[in-house]
């Protein structure tokens, strides 16, 4: 179906092709701008390819119905922005604890609450991490152009079927309604991993054992051969609630363990003339693309300045921005918000380098001068 | 018998349940089984959904397709599967505050899309497992943790607010007229659409204590002694059916159902083709 074609597209409409070329076959959603344009074109497309739209009442029904979609063996997806991404919170939870895949778009607005509808902003990463209650995993990447997004959209379904979490797209309001042309893989190129299933007897099933040496217990389907209990309670691998220490403590510590040990796989970025750089600009998403910029009229003026492009936001690149901070002797970190990304980075970057910020929050994209202005200030 | 659907329903490994002694949550749970075995469907292909409550933990005990989820979002939880699985027949277990407080906005825009979702709720008229605050059903004047004073909030007629809203079937019973839960069910499930049923249901431990309604047998004859049949309420004014319950068969219709409207657009697709 998908031949090997240049578009010219919306990252809210690759967002969409991404999501349906990695096997999407459920959306469940509600209109909110920025990022509605990703249901109008899933109601689209979805029944052409034999699956399935739905409108929700609210944003807490749409997380709700795509968890229980993806129960069934679907892959499902949401989208919606700043105070539908609030709602999703609790079900996020329920996804992560009860080990459901599922992919939640954020084209991220400004906020808090209503904010700026139609403005961009990078104002929710830490609650991309922190948004639910409790400690849990999560895996949260961040798009910089239209093709990535189309790129990146396939990557979350991969990550959210291969280790059963929600994974979360933190767009913005640019990268979402920005046009750029995308040049769109043939589908066998496209790499596309679908959830184990469980192979032991149907006597003994156990739908949350983890084979030896594994973290992540394999994932039946309702209507399937297996029948089982699903529960947001901790639970055992019987999938029963416990309220036993040792088994509450060994399930949150898993389902942290089973994104911490795999680092290596889920770490995405993009490194740009940072071989000799004095500076470090570290920036992702829209802002990027000043941030890239910028990098080149410093160079211009002789100034040794790199950009450090975070893809994967959570987890965090720890041992990446090490390795960064010990080789430069500045970092600035630039993102629309007060500095919620330059905190992480701090911690880890303070030891070897200085650290410094520049943020912005009032609805307008960071230029490339302001960023130029910033980097001959430190 | 009645060891042979604890055999073959329940998930005996799980027994005891957790509900206090007099509750009548299990009797509610075993009518639900009956009216399954009555309809001989096959196990695997029936899902079960719930939110929080005590009624809530009814599914865990039950030997299907179980989903236990947050707090009012079952019907929520229970619309995906049934969009992503239309084999599925889809159960929704729940309670008063879990669907008609916090989950009052699923519940109506279930009923709306008709969507073939068969839904019991135990309506014990309290928040049972957070202790006895007061519920969208909570009568006028009847008294709860958090309404010490009498509880001054109007109560939901709920079998009235889903067929408004556009569910296709409707029908009341109570925890004494079992046989008449599971009829109700059955009925329910075999209609194409959604279905509500409301089960009137005793919490000793709260709502009677606070309400000092004596004890269990009398909560009982309570619901024995005020009900009556809807067809025997037809006769009756508005007048004397003032604090009856009525129960039996209360509505039912047919109309298009959600995922089989749904199913045509993806036809109409495939024809193209
Ligand atoms: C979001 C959220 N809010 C509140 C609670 C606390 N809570 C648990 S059960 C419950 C009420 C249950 O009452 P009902 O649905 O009538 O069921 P019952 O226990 O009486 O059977 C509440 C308020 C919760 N679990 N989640
Ligand atoms: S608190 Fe009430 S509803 Fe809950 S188990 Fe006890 S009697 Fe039943």
């Amino acid at each position: 179906m998908m031949s090997n074609h240049i578009k010219l597209m919306q990252g809210n409409e690759a967002c969409v092709e991404g999501a349906i070329a990695a096997g999407m076959r459920f959306f469940a959603g509600y209109p909110i701008t920025p990022s509605t344009e990703i249901a109008e074109i899933s109601a689209q497309r979805l029944p052409r390819v034999g699956g399935k739209f739905i409108q929700m009442e609210d944003e807490i029904g749409s997380m709700a119905a795509v968890i229980g979609a993806s129960l069934t063996g679907l892959k499902a997806m949401t989208a919606t922005s700043g105070p539908g991404f609030s709602l999703k919170q609790e079900n996020i939870g329920y996804a992560a604890i009860a080990e459901v895949p599922c992919v939640i778009i954020n084209v991220q607005r400004g906020g808090p609450s209503t904010g700026l509808p139609t403005s961009p902003a990078q104002g929710d990463i830490m609650q991309a991490k922190w948004g639910t209650h409790g400690d849990h995993p999560v895996i949260a990447l961040s798009p910089s152009s239209v093709r990535e997004t189309f790129d990146l959209t396939i990557k979350a379904f991969n990550y959210a079927e291969k280790y059963r979490v929600p994974v979360i797209m933190l767009m913005d309001e640019v990268i979402g309604h920005m046009r750029e042309k995308v040049e769109i893989p043939n589908r066998e190129d496209l790499e596309v991993i679908d959830r184990k299933k469980p192979t032991s007897g149907l006597v003994d099933y156990k739908p949350y054992r983890i084979e030896d040496g594994e973290l992540v217990p394999p994932m039946a389907e309702y209507g399937g051969e297996y029948r089982f209990h699903v529960t947001g309670l901790v639970h055992d691998e019987t999938g029963f609630p416990s309220n036993t220490p040792k088994v509450a403590e060994s399930l949150i510590k898993r389902l942290i363990k089973k994104i911490d040990d795999n680092k290596k796989d889920i770490f995405l970025y993009e490194e740009y003339k940072l071989e000799d750089a004095e500076i470090a600009l570290i920036s992702f998403g829209s802002t990027a693309r000043s941030a890239k910029s910028a990098v080149d009229m410093a160079r211009a003026e002789g100034i040794k300045v790199g950009l450090f492009r975070p893809i994967t936001i959570w987890p965090f690149l720890d041992t990446e921005i090490e390795q960064l901070a010990k080789k430069v002797n500045k970092i600035i970190t630039v993102e629309m918000n007060l500095g919620q990304y330059a905190i992480e980075v701090e911690r880890k970057a303070c030891k070897y380098a200085h650290v410094d910020k520049y943020g912005k929050l009032n609805g307008e994209l960071i230029t490339p001068d302001e960023i130029l202005k910033k980097i001959k200030e430190v | 018998m009645s060891s042979r659907l604890i055999n073959e329903y329940l998930r005996e490994d799980k027994l005891p349940h957790i509900w206090c002694p007099g509750c009548s949550h299990g009797i509610t749970m075993r009518a639900i089984v009956k009216a399954i075995d009555n309809l001989n469907i096959e196990k695997n292909n029936i899902c079960i959904v719930s939110g929080i409550g005590c009624s809530s933990r009814a599914p865990g005990y039950m030997d299907f397709n179980t989903l236990h989820t947050t707090h009012g979002r079952a019907l929520a939880f229970a619309t995906g599967i049934k969009m992503a699985n239309p084999k599925l027949k889809v159960i929704v277990i729940t309670g008063d505050g879990d669907c008609a407080a916090i989950g009052g906005n699923h519940l109506i825009h279930a009923a709306r899309r008709n969507i073939d979702i068969t839904t019991i709720v135990f309506n014990n008229n309290i928040y049972g497992m957070t202790g006895g605050q007061y519920s969208p059903t909570t009568p006028q004047g009847e008294r709860g943790t958090t309404a010490p004073f009498g509880n001054i909030d109007k109560n939901f007629n709920l079998c009235n607010l889903v067929k408004a809203a556009g569910a296709t079937y409707t029908g009341r019973s109570t925890a004494y007229h079992v046989n008449m839960i599971t009829k109700l069910v059955e009925e329910g499930i075999k209609n194409k659409g959604f279905s509500f049923i409301e089960t009137l249901s005793i919490c000793p431990t709260y709502y009677g204590r606070k309400n000092k309604k004596g004890n269990v047998v009398d909560m009982m004859n309570y619901l024995k002694n005020n009900s009556i049949n809807v067809k025997a309420a037809e006769k009756l004014s508005d007048e004397q059916l003032k604090d009856k319950i009525i129960v039996g068969e209360l509505y039912k219709t047919q109309e298009p159902e959600y995922t089989e409207e749904y199913k045509k657009i993806i036809e109409s697709f495939q024809k193209e083709r």
